[in-house]
């Protein structure tokens, strides 16, 4: 009995109590991180932004959660019944599910595996069945149209994060998220990081993250002009609740993505004293908000694609420069002698 | 205990979705229970240690091939119940199909069953699972001893997509194209002229 309770039922209570915790710090910063999208979005446009709900608008996202959860939510008649409520817990659960694997400090994750980043670029493959089913279920012109445009752009844009991803595994020499950063901890503090020696793959990365997360520019599977909503017409209440959530984890999790791979995860930015005293946990959160103001600057600034521009973008222009990337980067590291053990 | 029970989770969901694929009345909800039994089957990957495998798996066949199988049963307007019709017509050539193909699993198996050292003669000798990871173990034999049959296999996919891309590539005169460099080439003085314009007499030409 005693032997159970210490290797089964033990571990399995700290792992979901880790698991619980990580993921209400998570929904916290999201409500936030929402809120943080529309009051950048407002700043650019020189509008205030939602300020009504709590002081300076600190409690709107809460009070949007309460409104969507205490409607109604609406299944069509003509709707597959199934697979339309099945769609968004789809693709909000396995949002939520790449998170197990991002170490936000040293040790500070809740599965160290070997193949995280394969891990995270699996379930960020698979989150384009959330929009294709919901497209699909809604049994709608628009939602359908919305579907086969997001299968289309997400399958094409995942080809060049590949490689970005792969030219930074090179240099790594491991698919290891924590050895990823440990790999980018150098003398030179913020110059020693991968963003500077791959910037080509920094930008196709941040481009290919805005295309992957259905983001502006390139957020043609919703757009309001030709799409109404896209494929998230037939949906209201708590089932849209879901959609919007699982959007907003993706993109909280290419941000941390990003921070990893490029901007040295939880590595203060100058190795020496004061900075070395800041909990690691702050870097890693600094810089995923950096990449996420990245994000939101450009959903204020840059007009949306057209998708025939969108699709020439990742195809004729993205996968030629990630390629020959992937070509120079390993060559680079095996004639320069800078190749990892 | 815990591998077992996941074990069994994994391995019954993975059956029953198989069963479910060939059983479903909507092609789309077949589609759906394929990426269901491709899931479970990266998991019993993973239950194996081969995570590499499973991840590898998700990506490629549930990331990507069965997007497009979905895709495909979504565009294409067949009429599913027409087709059923003559299923047990088939019936025969699909039993002898599968009969053929449980004996050559039974001879694998059985094989590999009464003589351990059998997978040792057929393929080179792998280090044991803690000392190395998998992915390590694989890129030393797939880049070494098996790079002919990696780069074979490669070629095999690169002359499909080529085959893909001319079968569907057709140039239709009438189509207006753009060309982006030449939209970026245009300058102010090809592209605009500035004419003024008296009152009351508009335009010459």
């Amino acid at each position: 009995m005693a032997e159970l309770w210490t290797i089964y039922l033990w571990p399995l209570i700290v792992m979901v109590a880790q698991s619980v915790m990580l993921l209400v710090i998570l929904l916290i910063a999201i409500a936030y991180i929402l809120l943080a999208d529309r009051k950048i979005w407002a700043a650019v446009q020189m509008r205030r932004g939602p300020n009504v709900v709590g002081p300076w608008g600190l409690l709107q996202s809460f009070a949007d959660l309460l409104k969507f959860v205490l409607k109604e939510p609406v299944i069509p008649s003509g709707a597959n019944k199934g697979v339309f409520v099945l769609a968004p817990l789809v693709s909000c659960v396995l949002a939520l599910a790449a998170w197990a694997v991002i170490p936000v400090d040293d040790d500070w994750v809740i599965a160290d595996i070997n193949v995280g980043v394969l891990y995270i670029f699996a379930i960020s493959s698979l989150s384009v069945y959330g929009i294709i089913m919901a497209g699909w279920a809604s049994n709608s012109k628009y939602p359908f149209l919305a579907a086969l445009r997001s299968a289309a752009q997400m399958v094409s844009y995942e080809v060049s994060i590949g490689f970005v991803i792969i030219t930074v595994l090179l240099c790594v020499g491991s698919l290891n998220l924590t050895a990823i950063v440990e790999a980018q901890n150098g003398r030179y503090g913020l110059f020693s990081w991968f963003w500077l020696p791959l910037l080509p793959m920094f930008v196709i990365f941040f481009v290919s993250a805005l295309a992957e997360t259905n983001r502006p520019p390139f957020d043609l599977v919703e757009a309001e002009s030709e799409l109404v909503a896209g494929f998230m017409v037939e949906y209201g209440s708590t089932p849209y609740l879901l959609f919007m959530l699982g959007e907003y984890v993706a993109i909280a999790t290419m941000c941390s993505l990003g921070a990893i791979l490029f901007l040295g995860g939880w590595l203060p930015p100058v190795p020496y004293a004061p900075f070395t005293w800041v909990p690691g946990v702050i870097w890693f959160t600094l810089k995923a908000l950096f990449m996420f103001f990245l994000f939101a600057m450009a959903k204020a600034i840059v007009p949306r694609y057209r998708y025939d521009q969108l699709m020439r973008l990742g195809w004729k222009v993205f996968l030629p420069i990630s390629l020959a990337m992937v070509v120079i980067v390993a060559g680079v590291l095996q004639y320069g002698g800078l190749a990892p053990k | 205990m815990i591998s077992a029970l996941f074990f069994y989770l994994f391995a019954s969901l993975c059956v029953a979705s198989a069963f479910m694929v060939i059983a479903s009345k909507n092609p789309v909800h077949a589609v759906l229970f394929l990426i269901l039994a491709f899931v479970n089957a990266s998991g019993l990957f993973i239950l194996l240690g081969a995570e590499f495998l499973a991840m590898i798996l998700v990506v490629v066949y549930v990331g990507a091939v069965a997007v497009l199988f979905l895709f495909v049963v979504m565009m294409l307007d067949v009429d599913f119940v027409e087709l059923r019709e003559g299923f047990l017509q088939y019936l025969p050539v699909g039993g002898l199909v599968g009969v053929i193909f449980l004996a050559e699993l039974l001879l694998v198996l059985g094989a590999w069953v009464i003589n351990p050292s059998m997978p040792q003669t057929i393929t080179a000798p792998i280090p044991a699972a803690d000392a190395i990871s998998n992915t390590e173990a694989l890129g030393l034999v797939l880049y070494t001893r098996y790079v002919y049959y990696f780069q074979a296999a490669g070629l095999v996919l690169l002359v499909a997509m080529i085959g893909a891309i001319v079968l569907t590539l057709r140039h239709k005169p009438q189509v207006k194209r753009q060309n982006i460099s030449d939209q970026v080439a245009r300058t102010k003085e090809t592209a605009m002229e500035v004419v003024k314009v008296q009152p009351g007499q508009g335009l010459s030409q």
